[in-house]
């Protein structure tokens, strides 16, 4: 472990580690500065510029971009930091659609932290107020709905989309007061590059990109995604009886913290009214329901009619470990056979 | 896993997913890891960002490429021809590892002559490649240090797949890529608990943890810690298992959440099979298209619905937890296993939980033994874990292998061309591949929006196949094997080579496996759903 770095954040001490920067180093103490394009995931622009801060015996600098230094003295709040940052601020919001009872990132926006900090209020939105945007909504993904009308320029999504997902699906376009996010060629996202991992919406400050079935859950398990090798670890949220969200594990030790599109939207296979809910039996050529006694006396008494080279057992690479142990066991002990498989060797 | 565990002993991922990211150069052969495992696929893509050199062999261009410094667009089936050319270019330009190959390797002499067979010339035209490129290939492998190699469904599934994987596994060795960070040949599993099925034993051949049926000590182990008596010849694998209810002599079988009509090779072959069963019972959590088979179908729970752990493809164990109460009155897999053992006399299969299950599992299982479900509350542990105080094992054979000499072997091998090549009646080849969007159907089919993103299958063929049979973008055409016959949409695109088409199998409406063939892997006996030859031709309404 390398020595760690001494610094002074509004007179409290602050030790981190040499690389960190000002603005992790204050939030990891507690010590809260305005921002909105810094992530943790991402590497670090500067552009929101919310998060200025002055280091005694420098020009105000971002403090998302600085790292710590032995001996720095910071200040994170002076009156012309102050009034640098409500400018700032105004210019980012000015044409913002703040609607926020009925946002799907209402109580977890960034933006709103921000807001309260500065201390803007209606009558400054009235004053400031420029023609809304009026960008009309994409809602061509079946997972998420991108609102640009919310959107405060960070970044993030492009970013994320470039440094965690790896492809690169969207970008800044256009320059000046019309610059948005957007795909190549400007049209609905469903028809882009794009393979709705959802990554960007998870890092999305604001309710610009928010998932299309936003129910909250009552509460949230962690758990394994069930479709892929890869074993992305994930936190699904239920309510009454139903699955009704999926997100990552921060910092999983195999997926780092990402998910692709089925560990985060396809879930839905849960709680669909196809699942079987009963034994079924075959009673003249159809299959009828029945009850579980029925079903595995049923079952039991057929399979005893043979011998173990006349039995086969074809398993499941999708059940569990355990599930898994005991129908190898009940195969070999009970149905004296070696005759167990399952489909997917590879 | 047969070919990994005759060369180094072990059949499963040597290194971690995460350090994939670490590495100086990416082999990936066959797998087009973008679609088929994304989150493995996000490191690649790191790597790449970091500079490593990606090379990308695979006879279409799949989405890796667009990030790959060398695509080698072989023609199916012959990954063995180039693989061993690459061996060859490495030791002719002396740029083997050779103090590793002397400390920590067997076989080095045998294996070297068996490169002769691979001159510049065959190798060429096996691959349909030009040499230069396969030369190229094989000097950034050997170059870039640590190099990965990743494989999957691709190269092992083939007639000859099991040789494939001795092949890469060759030329890890060759080049001192076992047991070192960032390096490995990582076969990427398919399901999310293909590992932890073949770590439990369900297979003909083993135990759980690779413990051999054959071996008596072994045996008297099960038997007592069991109390029933066991065979101890491997039985049949699931291939065998559909030829011999379709012969008759399997009279009845107990499937749990497959669907081998969409999933299996020559999937006629396995309707007819299942339908002379005297007696068939499937459990799942949906009555897919086998299931509609069978004489009893038992519901079983969803993995949302009970305690658990699943095995990834790095070895992980990892807990699965109980989010909600099982949908109506389904039941979790191992509950309705242990009910029917009970009621048919069986001993032992009292379990009150899976915990207990799981400890029963440690006690028999040398890489399982240091787990608990205690330890497992955080991340998972990657096994070999030995006793409880071990950490885990991130990183296979860093100073042994766990072959019987402790040394990784070189396998010589020779080229055997796929069971099934073009010929005048079916002049183009098929080959199956998988969407991001799907996995083996019944999930991500039941999942709303998914099937939107993907919701039908298309045939892939290159512009200029498209042009000689007069077909454009979206016509409707049939694909007709030796086997069956399937409509689909087509999809002329350049990923294709000429001469090569693709398509995918998750979907009922259009089972693509009716289409595919039958030939196996000798050893592992996996079926050849990788290659087979069809024609195609548009259809007029
Ligand atoms: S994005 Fe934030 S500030 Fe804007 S409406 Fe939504 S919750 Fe309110
Ligand atoms: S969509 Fe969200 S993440 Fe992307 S730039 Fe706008 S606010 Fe930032
Ligand atoms: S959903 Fe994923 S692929 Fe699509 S834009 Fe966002 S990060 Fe990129
Ligand atoms: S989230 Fe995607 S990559 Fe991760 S385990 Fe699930 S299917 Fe695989
Ligand atoms: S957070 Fe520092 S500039 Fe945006």
């Amino acid at each position: 472990m390398p020595d760690l770095i001494t610094l002074t954040i509004d007179g409290v001490e602050v030790k981190a580690a040499p690389g960190t920067t000002i603005l992790r180093a204050a939030l990891e103490r507690g010590i809260y500065i305005p921002h909105l394009c810094d992530h943790p995931d991402l590497e670090p622009v500067g552009v929101c510029r919310l998060c200025l801060v002055e280091i005694e015996g420098r020009r105000p600098t971002v403090s998302c971009k600085t790292p710590v230094e032995e001996g720095m003295v910071v200040h994170t709040s002076t009156p012309d930091l102050e009034r640098t940052r409500r400018v700032n601020l105004e210019l980012l919001v000015a044409s913002h659609d703040y609607n926020c009872q009925f946002c799907a990132r209402n109580t977890r926006c960034k933006l709103q932290e921000v807001t309260r900090y500065v201390g803007l209020q209606q009558e400054d939105m009235d004053r400031l107020r420029k023609p809304p945007l009026d960008q009309p909504l994409d809602d061509s993904n079946p997972f998420f709905v991108r609102n640009m009308n919310k959107c405060v320029l960070c970044g993030i999504c492009v970013r994320t989309c470039a440094e965690i997902q790896g492809d690169g699906c969207i970008d800044f376009a256009y320059r000046g007061i019309r610059t948005k996010i957007s795909v190549m060629g400007d049209g609905p996202i469903a028809e882009s590059t794009c393979v709705s991992c959802g990554e960007c919406v998870a890092r999305c400050p604001v309710g610009a990109l928010v998932p299309k079935k936003a129910e909250e859950p009552s509460y949230e398990v962690e758990t394994v995604c069930p479709f892929c090798g890869c074993g992305c670890g994930i936190i699904v949220g239920a309510r009454g009886g139903r699955i009704v969200s999926s997100r990552a594990v921060p910092g999983h030790p195999a997926s780092g913290g990402s998910l692709c599109v089925k560990g985060r939207f396809g879930l839905g296979f849960v709680n669909h009214p196809d699942r079987l809910k009963t034994p079924l039996i075959r009673r003249g050529g159809k299959l009828v329901e029945a009850s579980w006694e029925e079903a595995v006396s049923l079952v039991a008494e057929r399979l005893s009619r043979y011998s173990g080279a006349q039995l086969a057992v074809i398993a499941s690479a999708k059940c569990t470990v355990e599930d898994n142990y005991v129908l190898q066991k009940f195969a070999r002990a009970v149905l004296g056979t070696n005759n167990i498989d399952h489909c997917a060797r590879l | 896993m047969a070919g990994l565990a005759t060369a180094l002993g072990s059949g499963a991922m040597t290194n971690t997913i995460a350090e994939i990211a670490g590495a100086s150069c990416i082999l990936a052969v066959g797998t087009s890891t973008t679609a088929g495992h994304p989150v493995i696929g996000y490191r690649v893509k790191e790597a790449v960002r970091k500079g490593a050199r990606l090379i990308v062999v695979n006879p279409k261009e799949v989405d890796l490429c667009r990030h790959a410094d060398l695509h080698l667009p072989l023609l199916p089936g012959s990954d063995l021809a180039l693989l061993m050319g690459m061996a060859r270019v490495i030791l002719e330009e002396g740029l083997q590892d050779q103090e590793y190959i002397d400390r920590r390797c067997e076989n080095f002499e045998a294996f070297k002559k068996s490169l002769k067979a691979f001159s510049p010339e065959f190798v060429a035209r096996t691959t349909g490649l030009p040499w230069e490129k396969i030369a190229q290939a094989a000097r950034i492998y050997a170059t870039s240090k640590p190099a990965t190699i990743l494989y999957c469904m691709g190269i092992t599934q083939h007639s000859h797949g099991t040789d494939n994987v001795l092949a890469i596994s060759n030329l890890a060795l060759l080049t001192g890529n076992l047991g070192r960070v960032s390096g490995g040949v990582n076969p990427l599993r398919g399901q999310n608990n293909v590992q932890g099925a073949c770590d439990m034993g369900l297979l003909p051949n083993v135990f759980t943890g690779y413990q051999r049926v054959e071996d008596p000590a072994v045996r008297e182990k099960f038997q007592r810690a069991w109390g029933y008596p066991l065979k101890g010849t491997p039985g049949l694998t699931h291939t065998e298992i559909f030829d011999a209810a379709h012969g008759g002599k399997i009279k009845a079988i107990y499937l749990v959440g497959e669907n081998p009509l969409l999933t299996e090779a020559n999937a006629g072959h396995v309707r007819e099979a299942l339908e002379r069963l005297e007696f068939f019972v499937v459990q799942d959590i949906f009555l897919n298209e086998t299931a509609a088979l069978a004489d009893v179908v038992l519901p079983a729970a969803s993995f949302a619905e009970k305690e658990g752990t699943f095995v990834n493809t790095e070895r992980r164990v990892q807990r699965v937890r109980q989010v909600i109460e099982p949908v109506g009155e389904s039941r979790p897999d191992w509950w309705i296993t242990c009910a029917l053992a009970r009621e048919m006399g069986g001993r032992g299969f009292d379990f009150q939980s899976p915990e207990e299950i799981f400890r029963e599992i440690t006690a028999l299982t040398p890489s399982f033994a240091g787990l608990s479900y205690r330890r497992l509350e955080r991340g998972g542990i990657q096994w070999p874990c030995p006793t409880a105080d071990h950490p885990g094992t991130p990183i296979l054979h860093r100073e042994k292998f766990a072959t019987p000499s402790g040394k990784g072997k070189l396998v010589p091998l020779s080229y055997r061309p796929p069971a099934e090549t073009p010929d005048g009646r079916y002049p183009l080849v098929l080959t199956t591949e998988r969407s991001i969007f799907h996995y083996h159907s019944t999930m991500t089919r039941h999942s709303p929006g998914l099937d939107d993103l993907r919701g039908e299958e298309e045939l892939c063929l290159s512009p200029e196949d498209a042009r000689r049979l007069g077909i454009v973008d979206g016509d409707l055409v049939e694909v007709v094997s030796r086997r069956g016959r399937v409509e689909v949409k087509a999809r002329v695109t350049r990923a294709c080579r000429p001469g090569v088409v693709s398509m995918s199998f998750h979907f009922a409406e259009c089972p693509t496996n009716t289409l595919t063939s039958p030939a196996r892997d000798p050893v592992a006996k996996i079926p050849e759903t990788k290659v087979c030859a069809v024609r195609v031709s548009k259809i007029s309404r």
